[in-house]
Order: structure tokens, then C-alpha cells, then sequence
């Protein structure tokens, strides 16, 4: 059974998102991946305002490729979630309320999505071409410089992802 | 002696179509395999990520965009006639073919020019690597593709010595394949790379993901390798995109090359399911 989200994304919802669900979400989501995770955290880090409300949002680890005349935003699906991993917790203590990528992420993170009452969605490596029809608009935030990874806000309908860790720390990634 | 003068510009042109196509298209090698699977896995997750994977690499083709928004690191694989030489710089030829084809056809730049210190975009995909190999002949036989980091940053290499026999061969692999685990965009083509010395082993390595994962090895005892490693890591769960089922991998390619009598190194390159490459002879 999928099950549809309209963003922002309650606590409720949150709770009633089991591990496996297939989810549709629609409404804002925020991009960002490596270097911007780097420069929110350290920004954290020096104890200063970060230039994007994080607060009830949902992150997506996402650098596209550029978009062909016509099209809303290039191909953009999932990067690896593990490689945020070190700034993820921070993040979340700050009040996001979740992320999507893709793969596996560490304890620290998973006990952070707990703490927080958080949800990481996974969405499918290498459906970049498919996931970017489900993405209607796309707003530049920050970090312009950046190119594919600056911070974006994407406005979405019915977005296609899998819950991978819900908000009692239950892994669909616990095997092999 | 007749020396055949080849224009850069053809080169270029050449290299440039090379990156474009393997973005956009898939393999039909890949494609039948992403098929077989759809019918093998029963358990409904790992059905509609397939069903997902196929309908996004259809896409692709017809709107010949990118099929992951990673088109990866340009790798290039030349075998270079003696016979031939280039009207001006082969190397900035095969540059400029891979700016033209990232600028151009809407692919993504995830080059830096600094591995630790600067990290600064390079804005067109600069430089590729390349491998070159000197052969007989007046043609340029060019084997490219774009390498996405989801999986590259998956594979390892190890300098096993000779007692660890073909079961210390096998182990390595697996212990790498179960380490990626649901990182690296499975169902994955797992290239190894057995023999030569350090860096050769992990060129073989890439080479192998750059073979059709409907070919085998010609000598049997590796091909027989082959199909066994792929078996086994069919058995790990991890399935399309690490969401269980029994397609971890599409394929397992192995090539390899005369060693020393000390040594049996051993290079894992991991490509995800896009596993992009294309051939063409100039």
C-alpha cells in the first residue's frame, strides 16, 4: 500500500510511517549533499544563523545535472546518504524532520531520527530520470556557488520513496 | 611506411558522441538483465524498484537525458594504431571531446580540480582519465564512460600473496560486495581485476565493468569463477536498491594479467546498475 504526505510533515504522520511503507510526498522539500552539509555544520559549529530554516523540513541528498531547455530540473535522484552522516545528527537536534537518499546510514544517525521523532526516506539510486517528473518547481536558497550542489528548494507532487528508518529507529537496510 | 593522419576534430567528435550516448542510453546488455530479474524476484519491493529502473532508463532514451543525474568521471580506455598520428594534440582532442559532450548535452560537472585542499569545480567534467595502449594497426579503438562515485567509492584492492589460492580470491570479492552492501545503487556489475601489479590490477578492475555482462571470461576456470561469485552474491538479500530480494548483482566480469611470483593482487570496482560505457573505432 503507498501512502500520501502532503508536506510540511506532522508528527503524526511521522508516527503512523513504518519501516517498508512506500510513501508519496507532496509539497517543499530542501536540497542539499556534501559541501553545503559541511558549511551548515560548521556554521552550526561557530554557534551562527544558518541561511536556510532547516525546522520542520525534510532534506533530499541530491546534486542534478542541469536541466534541457523546457524541463523543470535535469535528471535528479538520489546521492548516498552515509556521507552526511557526520553532520546529519546536528541537523536533526535542530528540528528537521527527515531526509532523503539512499543506503545505509550509522547508529548515530539512526539514534538522532529516534531522539527527534525523525523519518529517512530512501529513494531509488539511478531513477534520476523518472524521480525528476515528480518535481514541478525549482527555488535557489543558498550557496549559489555550489552549481549542482547549492541549496534549493523543490516543490513536489507525489515524489516516489520507501521508508527506511522510521521514527523507532526500525532499519529496512538490517541484512546481509 | 604509410602513416594514417587522423584530424583531432574527429577525435573530439568522436569522444564527444561517445559520453553523450552512454548516458542516455543503456546497454541492451544491462536492459535484458534488468528483464530476467523483474521475473525472478517475487517479493513486491524489489519488483517495483526494477519495474522503476526500467521505466526511468526508457525515459532516458526517448528524452536522451541522462539516466542518473551522476554521469560520472570520464574514463577513457584508447588502443592506439602505430600507424596513425594525430593532426594536432590527441590528449586536448579527447579533452575537449569530453567538455563539449558535459557543456553540451546537459550532463553534470562533479569534477574538483584539488582532491583535499581546494575542491573547485573545474565546470566541465575536466580532466577524464585516460588509459593508453599502443597497438598495430592505422585506427583508434576508444572504450568510454562515465563513472559514477555512488559505487566507485564501494570497491577496494588487495595485494593477496599466492597461498590465498582461489577461495582468498573469492573471499576478498564477496567481503567487498557484502561490505558496499546497499550503498552502491544494486543490482551492481562487479569488476575484478586478478594479477599484474598494484595499478594494474585496479585498471583491470575498471575495464571488466566496462565489458557486456552478457560475455565471459574465455578461459573457463574463470568464467566458471564468474558465475559462481555472481550466485553467491545473489544470495546476500541485499537486492534493487538494498531493499532486499535476489538481484544484488547483474553481473560478474573478472579479467586478468600475468603476476609476480610473489603476488596476487586483487582489484573490486563496483559500477551501479547505469553501468554506462560505449565503443567506437576512428
Amino acid at each position: 500500500m503507498t501512502k500520501r504526505i502532503t508536506l510540511p510533515i506532522t508528527d503524526e504522520d511521522i508516527k503512523s510511517l513504518k519501516t517498508g511503507d512506500s510513501v508519496l510526498l507532496t509539497g517543499t522539500i530542501i536540497t542539499g549533499r556534501d559541501a553545503a552539509h559541511k558549511r551548515l555544520y560548521e556554521l552550526l559549529q561557530q554557534g551562527k544563523e544558518l541561511p536556510v530554516d532547516l525546522r520542520g523540513e525534510i532534506i533530499y541528498y541530491v546534486g542534478p545535472a542541469p536541466a534541457k531547455p523546457g524541463y523543470v530540473v535535469g535528471p535528479a535522484g538520489p546521492t548516498s546518504s552515509y556521507r552526511m552522516d557526520k553532520y546529519t545528527p546536528a541537523l536533526l537536534d535542530l528540528g528537521m524532520k527527515g531526509m532523503i537518499g539512499k543506503g545505509a546510514r550509522s547508529q548515530e544517525v539512526i539514534d538522532a531520527i529516534v531522539r527527534n521523532k525523525a523519518v529517512y526516506f530512501a529513494a531509488i539510486g539511478g531513477a534520476a530520470a523518472l524521480i525528476a517528473k515528480s518535481i514541478k518547481k525549482e527555488e535557489l536558497l543558498c550557496y549559489e556557488d555550489l552549481g549542482t550542489e547549492a541549496v534549493r528548494r523543490y516543490t513536489v507532487e507525489d515524489f516516489p520513496c520507501i521508508v527506511a528508518v522510521d521514527s523507532e529507529g526500525n532499519n529496512v537496510y538490517r541484512r546481509g | 611506411m604509410d602513416i594514417r593522419i587522423i584530424d583531432a576534430a574527429a577525435v573530439t567528435a568522436a569522444v564527444k558522441k561517445l559520453f553523450m550516448d552512454c548516458n542516455y542510453f543503456i546497454g541492451s546488455d544491462i536492459m535484458c538483465a534488468l528483464e530476467t530479474a523483474l521475473h525472478t524476484e517475487s517479493a513486491p519491493v524489489a519488483q517495483s524498484v526494477l519495474s522503476q529502473i526500467i521505466e526511468n532508463d526508457r525515459i532516458a532514451a526517448a528524452e536522451q537525458i541522462p539516466l542518473c543525474q551522476d554521469t560520472g568521471m570520464a574514463v577513457l580506455f584508447v588502443e592506439y594504431g602505430d600507424k596513425t598520428a594525430i593532426d594536432g594534440c590527441f590528449e586536448d582532442a579527447v579533452q575537449q571531446g569530453v567538455r563539449e559532450a558535459y557543456e553540451e548535452g546537459y550532463l553534470r560537472k562533479s569534477v574538483v580540480s584539488d582532491p583535499v585542499f581546494d575542491r573547485v569545480n573545474t565546470r566541465d567534467n575536466t580532466p577524464a582519465v585516460i588509459h593508453t595502449r599502443i597497438v598495430p594497426g592505422d585506427k583508434i579503438r576508444i572504450t568510454a564512460g562515465g563513472k559514477g562515485f555512488g559505487s566507485e567509492n564501494m570497491s577496494a584492492i588487495k595485494m593477496l600473496t599466492p597461498a590465498y589460492g582461489e577461495e582468498g580470491v573469492k573471499r576478498f570479492i564477496l567481503d567487498t560486495v557484502r561490505a558496499a552492501g546497499p550503498n552502491p545503487c544494486p543490482p551492481i556489475v562487479v569488476g575484478v581485476g586478478i594479477g599484474g601489479t598494484f595499478e594494474r590490477a585496479a585498471q583491470l578492475a575498471k575495464k571488466a565493468t566496462f565489458r557486456p555482462i552478457d560475455t565471459e571470461n574465455p578461459d573457463p576456470r574463470y568464467a566458471a569463477m564468474e558465475r559462481e561469485l555472481l550466485e553467491e552474491i545473489n544470495q546476500m538479500g541485499f537486492g534493487p536498491a538494498g531493499l532486499g530480494g535476489k538481484t544484488t548483482a547483474l553481473g560478474v566480469n573478472i579479467e586478468t594479467f600475468p603476476t609476480h611470483i610473489a603476488g596476487m593482487p586483487v582489484a573490486v570496482n563496483i559500477c551501479c546498475h547505469a553501468a554506462r560505457h560505449a565503443s567506437t573505432e576512428i
